[in-house]
């Protein structure tokens, strides 16, 4: 069915099970370690054997030997997948970097090999056996040095250029100006789970049991990577510990499961071991990012720029931090432009709201910076710049916008009043202490997805999609979509997900998955109904389903005597959407302690405020924000890839080093939902919030740190090192 | 991780000997920084001798009115003693800044001692590394080293010791118990556990081959007010940037010792008997002779600050 706004159904006027937090559903067979993760599939295929991949010792150059001899006779080896032995794989739409690139090497830890043996420890041992020897190349890697020349971005997710009136000439004559650089590092996923795949040969038929976000991405690129036809392959991911981007794609895991899986004619199970997940995979690029704010004596915005350099493997598509500059703010003259420039680091790619994410890290600082400058409270300066319409095409009204609100609400609740101006004024005990405050914007895309709902006869229903729960609760939304729509209780739905046999669904990304699939479900419900009216000879304008019965035309049915229904639906998004900007939006807030003889900056309490469309599960989506809140939070103060520009490559590639906040780190969290449903956005309502929440508590922090201190570092992550020497004496 | 031999011995001049007896072999007591070694085969050891039987798990009275500590004491277990925690606070307090409370549980005395560097081009064997492999280079010297040392390093060099337990050990003035292959027993003062390695980053500590470690012994308490502060990016479950020990006395003397800097805990007793003209001449001092890098020059200041941190909380 297509979508074309606005909706209005019935059955959002008085929802019984959407919208009410509800526990996960596949909480049980987390809980007891009983959700079959991909590497734990024991059961899925018979005899499987173990493998490891070798990544590549070098940045850039060529493969010149690989001795194999010591590892093939190494015990229980069944086969191994070298590169100089094999072709290099094709490649994908969503891949960029080779996945298994033959003697050619194209960054640090690419795939060169796939040993394969009986035991986990047989094949590790025989990995370290390869001697490989290369003809290293010079690469490019610093991209402060080689931004300059850096090129207008293609083919990435945002705009790469967006310009209305001109913005020079009003800058230029504005009475108060800020021209500022920050940046932001490259950043890794670290998701829990890494990546992992068995895979299983049936003649020329491939199963790959893995864990991966988009299911027909997937399927779609193994097609043209391994150059096999997609209706071959299948694809299955119902569990998945973590992905935040990095499992959008296929990876080397799956291609080099599939290789060995074929010399080894076994099924084989890879997962890539946690070192190689940094430089193998791939990773947030850092940007250097410029914003220029020109505003009049009331403060008043008349032109604002936001630019970013960013470097890619590809030199075409990097990280496109001004994405959210073009909605934010108002001003008449302005400008976006976001440049990239080719690097030989591993492959950058999407992470957790890509381009946003890091964009508000310039973007909220910066207004932060205005606001001072023109001795406004920053709150106030936000509203006073609120647009009507789109700022950058102010022909797009907003479908549903309460940025205003959040920030005012979040104030409240915050104790924003009680927030001293003046930087390095308030101390408790040793601790300096101050807030800050940011503004969030993340899009509200949707995408085409379906599903399958079918009655079991017995009174229950099976929803099947491709749809995948990244640890984001999926299983449960969609069950309380088809509860709401079938007039069930939830115990009555069964979901199954993740397995490419199914319909094809968005998958989960971008913020996109929560809204589409959950439509996707919808639609395959109305085509339910059309057919049990049909069957029943109900008009299914007034047909009605309570309490496991189908009620109209005067009958009362219940579900159970219907047989085993079934019906497919998908759901499309028509143009319509064109003519709207469908944003989600947060006032987001953060109160730190800045240890004033260390340095050590330590979040005290961070709130967000959120408006994000009707929500369907409170209690999930609240694990949504303040998930993304902890990773803003690291994002801030302590993530960063550091790059070795000799050797190029991320140096910190473990746990240990490259450091995420633990529990100490994150001491107190709110989340506060608005009660926005946007029915432009979907017939559910409803919008994503998984990326809105790490969209703006980054500026929050290092706003309330300057606030603490005085101190204004433009580095991310703000560490106690770019401090010291400013910090008060002792 | 090569295949290796294994064997459980059941007393520590058992264990030694076969140590001793046995090229390429290496004791093993909770495993959590040899294993993780060995999988990346930074660690190679043909045979391994697993000292978990030897008995060496109590911590005992001395007659000198210390404590003698075995070397199979869990962190969590030395930490958690109450002679500990009434009379050596730093200790405690040092222990349970390290690592997480799993790891602590698993991690014992000797073993903690003995844990390696954390330089991660260490941990990277596609790098070159003259600790690792003597002769190869130093991929951190021109690197990334915002972690690494900054005195007592070398030209071969400059990773740290990294980690908190030592630090207090050596404020303490611990001595180290041991026993040879041969059988022969020996004491070695907690200053001279650790080595400066000059040309020689893989000779760590003052053990020779096949010596194990038994006890820990700690001198009689000196009082005083018992502080470690562990200054890092994040809160917990991370390694020092610089760690600073100290006993603060009544009259304002003491003791200060620091960890992050060196090859090995540091203290310089000359520079703590500045400690009454305050933090700036301590630290003067102590790292009078530091070589610190574009990246790591901050710990020289930072070591200042949180000593000065703990001076002005303990006269409070
Ligand atoms: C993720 C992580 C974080 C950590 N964070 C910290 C931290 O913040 N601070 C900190 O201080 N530590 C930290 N550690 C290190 C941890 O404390 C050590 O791994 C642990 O103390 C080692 O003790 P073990 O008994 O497991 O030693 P093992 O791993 O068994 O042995 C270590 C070494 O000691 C030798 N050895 C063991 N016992 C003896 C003996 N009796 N005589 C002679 N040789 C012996 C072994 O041969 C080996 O070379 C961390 C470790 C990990 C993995
Ligand atoms: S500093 Fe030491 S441990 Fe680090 S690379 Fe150099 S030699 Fe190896």
């Amino acid at each position: 069915m297509e979508f074309n706004g606005p909706s209005q159904d019935a059955i959002l006027t008085d929802p019984k099970v959407i919208g009410k937090s509800t526990r996960r559903i596949d909480g049980p067979l987390k809980t007891t370690g009983t959700a079959p993760y991909a590497y734990e599939r024991h059961d899925v295929v018979p005899n499987q054997a173990y493998g490891y991949v070798l990544g590549a010792g070098i940045a850039k150059g060529r493969i010149t030997a690989m001795n194999l001899e010591d590892a093939r006779k190494a015990p229980g080896v069944i086969a191994i997948v070298a590169a100089t032995e094999h072709e290099p794989v094709g490649s994908s739409d969503f891949n960029h970097a080779p996945l298994f690139g033959g003697r050619k090497i194209a960054h640090y830890h690419q795939a060169i090999a796939c040993v394969v043996a009986e035991t986990f420890e047989e094949a590790r041992a025989a990995a370290a056996m390869i001697r490989t020897s290369y003809e290293p190349e010079d690469g490019t890697y610093d991209l402060a040095k080689v931004a300059p020349s850096a090129e207008l971005e293609k083919g990435g997710w945002g705009d790469a250029r967006s310009d209305r009136g001109d913005f020079e000439a009003t800058f230029g004559a504005a009475a108060e100006k800020l021209d500022q650089h920050y940046t932001t590092p490259d950043e890794s996923h670290a998701m829990m789970e890494p990546m992992a795949t068995i895979a299983a040969w049936d003649g020329d038929r491939l199963t790959v049991w893995t864990s991966n976000q988009m299911i027909n991405w997937g399927k779609e690129s193994l097609a043209s990577i391994l150059s096999i036809p997609e209706d071959k392959i299948r694809v299955d991911s119902p569990y998945i510990g973590g992905g935040f981007g990095g499992k959008l794609f296929v990876r080397a895991d799956a291609v080099m499961a599939a290789l060995a899986a074929k010399a080894a004619k076994r099924p084989v199970k890879v997962m890539l071991q946690r070192p190689l997940i940094f430089n193998n995979t791939t990773h947030r690029p850092a940007t250097i990012q410029r914003v220029r704010i020109g505003t009049d004596k009331q403060g008043r915005i008349q032109a604002i720029a936001h630019e970013c350099w960013s470097g890619n493997i590809t030199g075409q598509d990097g990280e496109n931090a001004t994405a959210q500059t073009n909605h934010m703010y108002a001003g008449d003259d302005r400008m976006t432009a976001s440049y990239v420039t080719q690097l030989d680091l591993p492959e950058g790619n999407a992470m957790r709201a890509p381009g946003e994410a890091p964009g508000h890290m310039g973007l909220e600082v910066a207004i932060d910076e205005m606001a001072e400058k023109l001795g406004m409270d920053p709150i106030e300066f936000r509203i006073l710049n609120e647009p009507k319409t789109m700022p950058a095409h102010p022909d797009r009204k907003f479908s549903e916008r309460h940025l205003v609100r959040c920030l005012r609400e979040g104030g409240e609740r915050f104790g924003w009043s009680k927030r001293q101006a003046k930087p390095a004024s308030v101390s408790d005990g040793r601790w300096l202490v101050g807030m800050g405050v940011s503004a969030g914007f993340r899009g509200a895309p949707t995408t085409k997805s379906a599903a399958r709902v079918a009655l079991d006869g017995n009174g229950g229903a099976k929803v099947t999609t491709d749809m995948t729960d990244i640890g984001t609760g999926s299983y449960t939304i969609i069950a309380q979509t088809a509860a709401e729509c079938l007039g069930l209780p939830l115990e009555k739905v069964s979901v199954v997900l993740g397995d490419s046999a199914f319909p094809v669904s968005s998958g989960s990304g971008g913020q996109w998955g929560a809204a589409s699939s959950t439509a996707g479900v919808y639609a395959a419900c109305i085509e339910l109904h059309r057919s049990i009216a049909q069957k029943l000879g109900i008009d299914p304008q007034t047909i009605r389903f309570e309490d496991g019965r189908v009620i109209g035309a005067g009958k009362t049915v219940p579900l159970s005597d219907l047989g085993q229904l079934a019906a497919t639906g998908e759901i499309d998004f028509g143009d319509y959407k064109k003519g709207y900007d469908i944003g989600t939006y947060a006032g987001h807030f953060c109160e730190v302690g800045v240890d004033r003889y260390t340095g050590e900056i330590r979040i005290r309490r961070m709130l967000a405020v959120c408006d994000a469309g009707r929500i369907l599960n409170p209690l999930s989506a609240r694990s949504q924000v303040i998930g993304a809140m902890t990773m803003a939070a690291g994002a801030t103060l302590m993530e960063e890839l550091a790059v070795d520009k000799r050797f190029g490559y991320f140096v910190n590639h473990d746990l240990a080093s490259y450091e995420v906040p633990v529990h100490a780190d994150i001491p107190h969290q709110e989340v506060v939902f608005l009660d926005t449903p946007d029915p432009y956005s979907t017939p559910l309502q409803a919008k994503g919030v998984g990326e809105l929440g790490i969209c703006g508590p980054t500026a929050a922090i290092a706003n309330a740190v300057y606030n603490a201190t005085g101190i204004r570092v433009r580095e991310y992550p703000i560490t106690l090192d770019k401090m010291i020497d400013q910090l008060p004496q002792v | 991780m090569r295949s290796f031999t294994y064997q459980r011995a059941e007393s520590a001049s058992q264990a030694a000997a076969a140590v001793a007896a046995t090229p390429g072999a290496k004791f093993i007591a909770g495993g959590t920084n040899l294993l993780d070694l060995m999988k990346l085969e930074i660690e190679t050891p043909t045979h391994l001798v697993d000292v978990q039987d030897t008995g060496l798990d109590r911590i005992e009275d001395t007659p000198e009115g210390g404590l003698r500590i075995g070397t199979l004491v869990s962190n969590t277990a030395l930490s958690a003693d109450q002679r500990v925690r009434r009379d050596y606070a730093v200790l405690t307090r040092a222990i349970q800044a390290g690592a997480s409370g799993q790891l602590r549980n698993k991690a014992t005395t000797g073993g903690n001692l003995l844990q390696r560097t954390r330089c991660p081009y260490f941990y990277d064997p596609n790098m070159p590394c003259n600790k690792r492999k003597p002769g190869d280079g130093c991929a951190a010297m021109k690197g990334y080293s915002r972690q690494l040392g900054v005195i007592g390093t070398s030209e071969s060099c400059i990773a740290t010791y990294p980690g908190d337990m030592a630090v207090a050990l050596r404020l303490l003035d611990a001595v180290v118990e041991t026993v040879k292959g041969d059988g022969t027993a020996r004491s070695i003062p907690i200053a001279d556990f650790h080595r400066l390695w000059g040309d020689h980053p893989e000779r760590e500590t003052a053990l020779e081959p096949g010596e194990m470690i038994t006890h820990v012994v700690l001198p009689k308490p000196l009082g005083g007010k018992h502080v470690y502060h562990k200054v890092r990016d994040r809160a917990s479950y991370a390694f020092a940037l610089v760690s600073v020990a100290a006993v603060i006395q009544p009259d304002g003397t003491g003791r200060v010792a620091f960890g992050g800097m060196a090859p090995k805990p540091w203290r310089v007793e000359e520079a703590e008997a500045l400690l009454p003209q305050g933090a700036s001449a301590v630290v003067k001092r102590a790292f009078a002779n530091a070589k610190p890098r574009s990246d790591n020059r901050f710990k020289l200041a930072l070591a200042e600050r949180t000593l000065a941190g703990i001076l002005a909380e303990a006269r409070s």
